[in-house]
């Protein structure tokens, strides 16, 4: 028996804005009368270390998504999205964003950063479809690198139980008004990749 | 669906509107703390800053609006808990906020509170954290409160959490105890829709009664308030006996008794697994032992799921030993770990297995080995890496570092960090260690926020006692690690007041250090001539080296300079070694990348003088 409608867990980089996507469906679930929870990280692990959110809507259980249960992966990094890829259900579908974000090992050296393919054809084996995009260039169009997330949700929109202008209307709550048309348009071009 | 119109008149104006009705919002569970605190017309909130429960205080001074309530971030956890028991007595709501560990450091106060009793309510929000996500242990605070004496409420998520934070006041009111609120790390950082109510005017006559009986703790008091202490547990527990967060759903004859979010946990097992067990959730303490007794009585066996300490379990087992001595109970030795957080398929494997339905699940073949790891580090530009290479060149790889807590704990692989232990400890350890004997050189090292929260006394100490160690005070004029909290050296309040900002050579030199000497930790000939004079003096030398924090500088809208690499570079990897994450490798060559915040460290460090600065 299902216990929540719809699991999500959203991965990425300290300072990629993870919690805002969180931030955004929550209070659009709120708008649409579902339960909603979430659970994500903060303090020592945010200082340019891996930041996992779990969102689910729908639910009245715990805030975090079983490993192997969500159904929807959210990665605004390639690398992020394999080291939580235990989170994604086998029926499920994981959202990526192909920029990556080198981690100090890397740049210092003493790591290597595995090449795209490598990361993404386990991730294929093991979910029912990836859909990989390079989010970053697309918000850099938008008009700032920055609305990589909001790139990123509006690709998640068409994947989750949510009307899209509540969505919207949530995005609009939560990034500063000055923003808000990069932002409109970054969403619309995240979309318009799934399409 | 709410109508949005509404739902923006309430964002633009929200806690004081008109035909307030109740609303749901998506919070996060110290959001939803605050906006208890809130709700039940607290008077004071005052805390130090600590990971998970900072976000109470920086909730509550954003909702405050006009409320006339006084809320502050203390010097630390022992000053926040007697500010916040003086305003109790003096009749207003008062709360006090902190992680865990700092209620080691508010323990004295807390012990004997809990003889003294209140005026209007005091509640202590003491956030723990399960599996060391952002600490230095993991205690169990609901035992600090057993020990004490003192009623704990254990939420299970955030809507809990505000429910509690109002009961609290009421309860500590009632039975003239302070009372604990403890949120673990999935509580305090869970987000959840939240059903919110009015903001009340703090009440109170703000006005302090004078009653040495129950305020002035000398033995003769003390004896009979101890007496008192005893006398109430029984009322207490009968009390929270009838509490909506303690549920007990009697249906088959294996039970599950659960406490705080191991109850959301075991909730959904049982329903996913689509089993008939009986469940009893806990969310007080001292536990209702007649709900716990009525479960042994309809079971044979039981199985006890709480994170950490076996609180409950014992209890279990006492009330077990005179209903059924013969009863199974299921708990910390068989099928729950006491250590780290638990998480949902743990506990829906541990119910599995009782029951015998254990689950097979297929491990998954991920090549995780071709993953670079990427830990938590300084950030690009940090003083802190500056100042440590500074020290590491003057006092060499055989010198002591004791380290303390905060961002810089993580140059741990600088070599300059050899301990880490509580608040302020640097100093202390390190005066330790040379009365100890060692003969190497000593350089300790902690933040400016951690020295006025628990480095003062102890490099009193180490100047009455005559340690000769050097004491680096990396000044980033700011709480960083936590979220850049103001503190006394910033001259700034919590609600961003200006205020007397206090002098940290000042105040190292009147606590008697012999040598005081600032330094700008970017410019590395000055900071090294500093650590070479702090070095050899004969006595008790404070280098302070000062510079803002990175993320604030570039908050506040400065403007760094630029670098790039020039055709000097010869690959020699030496700047890499500094650690920053600006600089990389690319074709044997040094690059800088887009991270660079402009501090520049990085050329004064590279011996062919190959990074240079470029015009913008």
């Amino acid at each position: 028996m299902r216990t929540s409608e719809c699991d999500m867990v959203i991965v990425g980089v300290g300072g990629q804005g993870v919690i805002l996507i969180s931030d955004v469906l929550g209070r659009a679930a709120v708008m649409a009368g579902k339960p909603v929870c979430g659970a994500e990280t903060h303090g020592m692990a945010q200082r340019g270390g891996s930041v996992i959110n779990h969102t689910r809507i729908g639910c009245r259980f715990s805030p975090m998504v079983a490993s192997g249960g969500a159904d929807l992966l959210v990665a605004l990094e390639p690398a992020e999205a394999l080291r939580f890829a235990q989170f994604l259900s086998p029926t499920g579908v994981a959202l990526v964003n192909t920029r990556p974000v080198l981690p100090s090992t890397v740049t210092s050296g003493k790591a290597e950063y595995p090449p795209l393919k490598d990361i993404l054809a386990p991730l294929r084996a093991h979910s029912s479809k990836v859909i990989a995009m390079n989010a970053t260039a697309l918000a850099e169009t938008a008009g700032s690198a920055q609305a990589m997330n909001v790139v990123m949700l509006g690709a998640l929109s068409r994947y989750i139980p949510l009307a899209e202008d509540l969505v919207l209307e949530a995005l609009s709550q939560v990034v500063p008004p000055r923003f808000l048309e990069i932002n409109k348009k970054a969403f619309a071009l995240g979309k318009a990749e799934v399409e | 669906m709410y109508p949005n119109d509404y739902q923006r008149e309430r964002a633009n104006n929200p806690l004081t509107i008109k035909g307030w009705l109740p609303v749901r919002e998506y919070l996060l569970g110290n959001a939803a703390i605050a906006r208890g605190l809130l709700e039940a017309g607290v008077g004071l909130v005052a805390g130090y800053p600590g990971t998970p429960s900072s976000e109470i205080i920086e909730n509550v001074v954003s909702l405050k609006g006009k409320l006339p309530l006084h809320v502050e971030w203390s010097v630390n956890e022992k000053v926040a808990l007697e500010v916040a028991a003086g305003a109790c007595w003096t009749g207003r709501r008062s709360a006090a906020t902190m992680k865990h560990v700092g209620l080691n450091v508010a323990a004295d106060p807390f012990m004997t509170l809990a003889y003294l009793g209140v005026g209007a309510g005091l509640v202590l929000i003491c956030a723990d954290d399960p599996y060391c996500h952002s600490s230095q242990n993991e205690q169990d605070s609901r035992r600090y409160a057993q020990f004490a004496g003192i009623p704990c409420l254990d939420p299970k998520n955030p809507q809990e959490a505000k429910e509690m934070t109002i009961f609290a006041f009421e309860l500590s009111e009632k039975f003239n105890i302070p009372v604990m609120l403890r949120p673990t790390t999935r509580v305090s950082h869970a987000r959840e829709d939240v059903q919110v109510g009015r903001a009340a005017n703090p009440a109170g006559p703000g006005r302090f009664v004078k009653d040495p009986a129950r305020r002035v703790a000398l033995p003769i008091h003390a004896r009979p308030l101890h007496s008192e202490l005893l006398a109430k547990q029984a009322a207490i527990e009968e009390a929270l006996e009838k509490a909506p967060w303690n549920k007990l759903e009697l249906k088959g004859d294996t039970g599950i008794i659960a406490s705080g979010i191991a109850g959301l946990y075991a909730k959904e097992a049982i329903f996913e697994l689509d089993e008939d067990l009986s469940l009893l959730c806990i969310g007080t303490y001292p536990l209702p032992r007649k709900l716990i007794r009525s479960m042994l009585e309809h079971v044979c066996r039981v199985m006890v799921i709480e994170e950490l300490e076996p609180v409950v379990e014992e209890q279990v087992k006492m009330i077990a030993r005179e209903i059924n001595p013969q009863m199974e109970i299921l708990g910390k030795e068989s099928s729950i770990p006491r250590e780290g957080e638990l998480d949902y398929l743990q506990v829906k494997g541990a119910i599995a297995r009782a029951i015998g339905k254990p689950e097979r699940r297929e491990p998954r073949d991920l090549p995780m080995s071709i993953l670079p790891a990427r830990p938590p580090s300084l950030c690009p530009g940090c003083s802190h890496r500056a100042t440590y290479y500074a020290m590491r060149k003057v006092f060499g790889k055989k010198a002591i570092y004791p380290s303390d807590i905060g961002c810089y704990t993580m140059a741990v692989g600088m070599g300059t960090v050899d301990t880490c232990l509580c608040m302020g400890a640097s100093i202390t350890l390190a005066s330790g260690i040379a009365f100890g004997g060692e003969e190497e050189g000593i350089c300790c090292s902690l933040g400016d926020s951690t020295f006025l929260h628990g480095g003062m006394t102890g490099l009193l100490n180490a100047a009455y006692n005559k340690a000769k160690i050097t004491v680096t005070i990396l000044d980033n004029s700011t709480t960083a690690m936590t979220g850049h909290q103001p503190h006394p050296g910033t001259g700034m309040t919590a609600t961003g007041e200006a205020t007397a900002q206090v002098s940290i050579e000042a105040l190292a030199k009147a606590l008697g250090a012999g040598m005081v000497e600032t330094v700008d930790p970017y410019n590395l000939d000055e900071t090294m001539e500093s650590f070479k004079r702090a070095k050899d003096y004969p006595g008790l030398s404070v280098v302070i080296a000062r510079q803002p924090c990175v993320i604030k500088a570039r908050r506040s809208g400065s403007r760094p300079k630029s670098f790039q690499v020039g055709e000097e570079c010869i690959g020699c990897k030496v700047c890499l070694d500094y650690g920053c994450p600006a600089i990389e490798f690319d074709n044997d060559k040094a690059r800088i990348n887009s991270l660079c915040s402009g501090c520049g460290v990085c050329t004064a460090i590279c011996k062919s003088s190959a990074i240079k600065e470029v015009a913008r």
